[in-house]
This record gives structure tokens, sequence and C-alpha cells, in this order.
């Protein structure tokens, strides 16, 4: 079996499966709704008093939005906001933040 | 390692594979992306789709923008050079930072759309050939239904002050050189208009302006809609807890035109003479909207595939911000023209690369108003494509107010000002 083939029939298998497909640059993606705000990829403006996620640890976005969602840590919109997302979401915005340098 | 798009195209390469006869490329598509953007309108939905262009295919698409003022000046905030607390240059900036990411910027007037030939013809730089368009015009006013207002020179005396610019200073130097005992009225149109809270934190700003500088004046809100339109409970607090006595709020209060001369508003069953009169008349797209072929709601809106910010009816054709038909309880913000700048970017880089849009895209929109200088209330929701619904929704549960009016918000506003302006801009 040449290269060729094995990639036509990894392919056709992938396509059967049933997962909805992902957009690559979910995370990417996801990760711009939050500049608005946050700043791009995370980099806020500085002494403009939003805090700047880039860089900061995965664990610490994941909590921080966990603790936002459940009402557990001080917001004015956070709480709102977090809600949005789903726990897989969180995931790839945490990682995504997490990897900005 | 083969990922899911180098399958994807090695699966499309096999339909092809008695003629092409390979497909084993690994090129990560996204860097196939080349391609030439044109988008029209750099405000805030068409400075971020040019930035994040720019950006997210590393410099491999070329964008031009096209716009007609030299500098960007923001509708958010403007409302507080109005009220005196903020000037013009506060909320202006440069568009140099977009030069910085490759984005030729030229200034000047789109006088033709040839969509099919993909071409937009300017009025002094000649004709750009494009492989997707943007066009981000934010809104035209309905002059004819003020007739009064359909003309220039009664529109430098009744002002509107809703796109900021010479205007906001203009309706700023009313306000100043109004004796104190003086009348200012607001009509607002009905919705669907830019800025859902923008008239009442605009009333409420000016009520603080004549609270602490002409205490004898008053505030008079002349809305065509039967309720304030957002964020009711915490304005209403507001001008029942400050500005008692100079905030005076009139529902039902559709405007028919206006007399000029004696700046007097011209209601279905009343006539109301004011000292400053500010008319925002109903609005729809702006006319490049329309001059693209692109299908419009009630001969206002745009209609877009929300997978793309796509027109319906026309290929290649990208619309955002104020100049769509908005999705349901999506506002017409510029939080919400930046997100829709993100969107469409994106989508249009999937596209150039041969890919479908990313099925699942996610919109967030904050409203930020001032009730004085410094407390502040915000409304926000997160919105998700609905795939059976084909529209944006709002999650349930991700939306909401302020508790209350607060300090802290205020910083908040002003962070968010800083940061957006980056985000489109720098
Ligand atoms: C409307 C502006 C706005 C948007 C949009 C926004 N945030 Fe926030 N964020 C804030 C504010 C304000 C705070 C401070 C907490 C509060 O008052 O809600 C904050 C706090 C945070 C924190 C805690 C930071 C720290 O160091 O304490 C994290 C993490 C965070 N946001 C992540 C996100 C993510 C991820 C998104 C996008 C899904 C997002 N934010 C979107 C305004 C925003």
């Amino acid at each position: 079996m040449n290269r060729l083939t094995f990639a036509c029939l990894a392919a056709l298998a992938l396509a059967a499966g049933p997962a909805a497909a992902q957009d690559p640059n979910q995370a990417r993606n996801l990760a711009a709704t939050c500049a608005n705000c946050h700043g791009t990829n995370g980099h806020a403006v500085p002494g403009a008093g939003m805090a700047a996620i880039a860089g900061q640890p995965k664990e610490t976005i994941v909590q921080r939005l966990q603790e936002f969602r459940a009402g557990k840590r001080e917001a004015t919109v956070m709480h709102q906001i977090a809600k949005g997302y789903t726990d897989a979401q969180v995931e790839l915005l945490a990682a995504w933040f997490a990897a900005q340098k | 390692m083969l990922n899911r798009r180098d399958f994807l195209k090695a699966a499309g390469g096999c339909a092809g594979i008695v003629t092409l006869g390979g497909c084993a490329g690994s090129v990560d598509s996204r860097s196939k992306a080349g391609g030439h953007v044109v988008v029209v309108g750099g405000g805030y939905g068409g400075a971020t789709a040019a930035k994040y262009l720019r950006m997210w295919s590393k410099g491999s698409v070329e964008v031009t923008l096209v716009e007609r003022n030299r500098e960007f000046i923001s509708c958010p905030i403007s409302n507080l050079v109005v009220a005196g607390e903020r000037t013009l240059a506060d909320i202006t900036v440069s568009y140099d930072g977009l030069k910085k990411w490759g984005v030729r910027v030229i200034h000047d007037d789109v006088v033709g759309i040839d969509a099919d030939k993909r071409r937009i013809r300017l009025a002094t730089h000649g004709e750009l050939a494009y492989d997707r368009a943007v066009l981000s015009p934010g809104i035209a006013f309905l002059w004819d239904q003020v007739p009064a207002l359909n003309n220039a020179d009664a529109q430098t005396k009744i002002l509107h002050a809703w796109k900021a610019g010479p205007q906001t200073v203009a309706l700023r130097k009313q306000l100043a050189e109004m004796k104190d005992g003086g009348v200012y009225a607001l009509t607002v149109p009905k919705a669907p208009y830019r800025c859902p809270p923008g008239p009442y934190e605009r009333a409420s700003v000016i009520a603080h302006y004549f609270k602490t500088h002409k205490p004898k004046s008053k505030v008079l809100i002349l809305d065509a809609n039967e309720d304030v339109v957002s964020k009711k409970g915490l304005f209403v607090k507001a001008w029942q807890e400050l500005y008692k006595g100079i905030v005076e709020y009139r529902p039902n209060s559709e405007l028919r035109d206006v007399d000029v001369a004696n700046r007097t508003a011209i209601l279905e069953f009343d006539k109301v003479r004011a000292d400053v009169l500010n008319v925002v008349p109903p609005h729809r797209a702006g006319d490049l909207v329309a001059q693209s072929g692109a299908k419009l709601a009630n001969n206002r809106w745009a209609e877009v595939d929300w997978l793309s910010m796509e027109s319906i009816n026309v290929k290649g054709i990208h619309v955002l911000g104020d100049s769509t038909l908005s999705a349901p309880l999506m506002p017409k913000s510029g939080f919400m023209a930046n997100q829709h700048g993100k969107v469409a970017a994106a989508a249009i880089l999937n596209l150039l690369a041969g890919e479908a849009p990313n099925p699942e895209p996610m919109m967030t929109n904050t409203c930020y108003s001032f009730v004085d200088a410094k407390n502040v209330i915000h409304v926000a929701s997160v919105h998700r494509y609905d795939a059976e619904k084909r529209t944006m929704l709002v999650v349930p549960g991700a939306s909401g107010v302020s508790a209350a009016r607060n300090e802290l918000e205020g910083t908040y506003a002003a962070g968010w000002a800083k940061n957006i302006w980056a985000d489109m801009l720098t």
C-alpha cells in the first residue's frame, strides 16, 4: 500500500466518524472573544486596569474561570461571561492564553 | 504525522486520483491562504478585520483598508466628550498601527462596487481588485423620515452626534453655550438603532453636567419606543436617585419632523421646544451595502451568514457591524462589530485556503454605560452559533447586567476602551 492510498483510506475512515469537525484554530478564535477587554492574545494594554492573562499558567486560568462560573470569585462581569463557555472551551482558552509569551 | 486537514485534503485528492495522481502533501493549509481582501470602513468592525486578517495569516494575505477619515474617532466614550468630561483627542486613534501590520490604508471614498467582477472603484485612487471584500460602513440616516432635516444646513443646527467627530464637538458647544434653566431634548428612534443604551447614557451624563454646572436646566428624553430599550432598571434608578427634577422620560414619543428655526420637535400629538435639540434619526446600513447588491431586510439591514458574515446573496461580500440584520438579542455595538470582524477574518482565511468556515463561531458583547462622570453600568452576553436555527443565540445563563452602578466598572469601562482600540488598531 503506497502512502497516497494509505492517506486516502485513513481520510475516508476519519470522514465516516461521528465527531463534529472542530476548526483547528478554534482555541485562537475563542480567545479572540476575550481580546476586547484583555488585549490581543491576552496582552492587555499596560496600566489600563484590565488583567493581562497572556502567559498565566493554564491551571490558574481554568480555576479562575470555574470559580467565576460558580460565583465563588468576586466579579463585576466575568461571572456572566464565563457561563457562556463549556468545560472543553475553557480548556482550549486556558491552554491558548498560557502559551502566549 | 498527518492532521485532520491533511486527511481531508488527501480525501479530496482521492476523487481526482486518476487524473491528478497525487495528494500526499502535508502543508498546513493556513499558510496557503493567499489573496487580496479589501476592507471598506475602518471602524470597530473593519479595522478589526483588517488587523486580524494580517495577524492570523502571518502576512500572507494582502489587506487594503479604504477609510474616508484620516483618524479613527470612537463612538463609545463620545458621550463623555458631549458632557465635557473628555476631549475629542481622548477618543481619537491613528491608523498608523494598522500600517505596521502591513495593512495598506487608503483614505478615499468608494464610488462603485462590482461584485461579479470583484472590483471596487474609488473616487481618486482608481480601482481595486479583490478576492473577498469586507464592508463595514456603519449606518446611514433616514433623513426622509425627518423632512426638515433633509438638507445640509439644517443638519449643522439640529445635531445627531451619533457618528463621533465634528458633530460630537458641535453638540458639546451647544450645551456649553446653553443658558442655565434651558432644556436639552434628545429624540430616540425606534429600535433597532446603533448602540441601544447610548441615548440613555447621553441623557444621564448631560444631566450630570447640568447638575454640576447648570442646575436649573432639564434633560428631556423623547423616546419613540414604548420603554427604555436597554438596562432599564439601572438607568431609571440613576434618573430617580441622581437626577430627580432634571431628567424627564417620555415613551411613545416618535418624532415626525422638526421646526429647525424654533428648535422644536414635532411629535404626533405634541410639539416640544428645546434650547438644545438633539435628533437621532432612524437609520439603516451604510449606503455601500446596498450598492454592492447585498440583500437588505426591510430595505435597511444586510442579511448575513453568521458562519462567515458573508452576504446571503452576494458571494465574496462580507458585511460587519451595525449594517447587519442583528441576530436575536444582539446589539448594534462597537464591541459586537469587533467580534464580527474576527469571525469574518477567520472565515475568510479558511475560505481563501479552500476550507469551510469555522462551524462553531462565538461572540461576546459588553456595553458599558456611564451614568455620571465615574459610575458605570454594563450589560453583557455571550452568543454562539446555533446550527439548526443558523443564527447566533445567547448561551442560556450567560448574560446579565451590573448589580448596581459602581465606580469600579467606571475604571473597567475606560480600560475596555483602551484595550479594544489597541485590539483593532495597534
Ligand atoms: C467585558 C470585558 C471582559 C471580557 C470580554 C472578558 N473579561 Fe475576563 N475579566 C474582566 C474583568 C473586569 C475582570 C475582573 C473580574 C470582574 O470584575 O469580573 C476579568 C478577570 C478575568 C480573569 C482573572 C484574571 C486575574 O488575574 O485575576 C480571567 C482568567 C479572565 N478574566 C479570563 C477571561 C476570558 C478567558 C475571557 C474570554 C472568554 C474574558 N476574560 C473576557 C473583563 C472581561
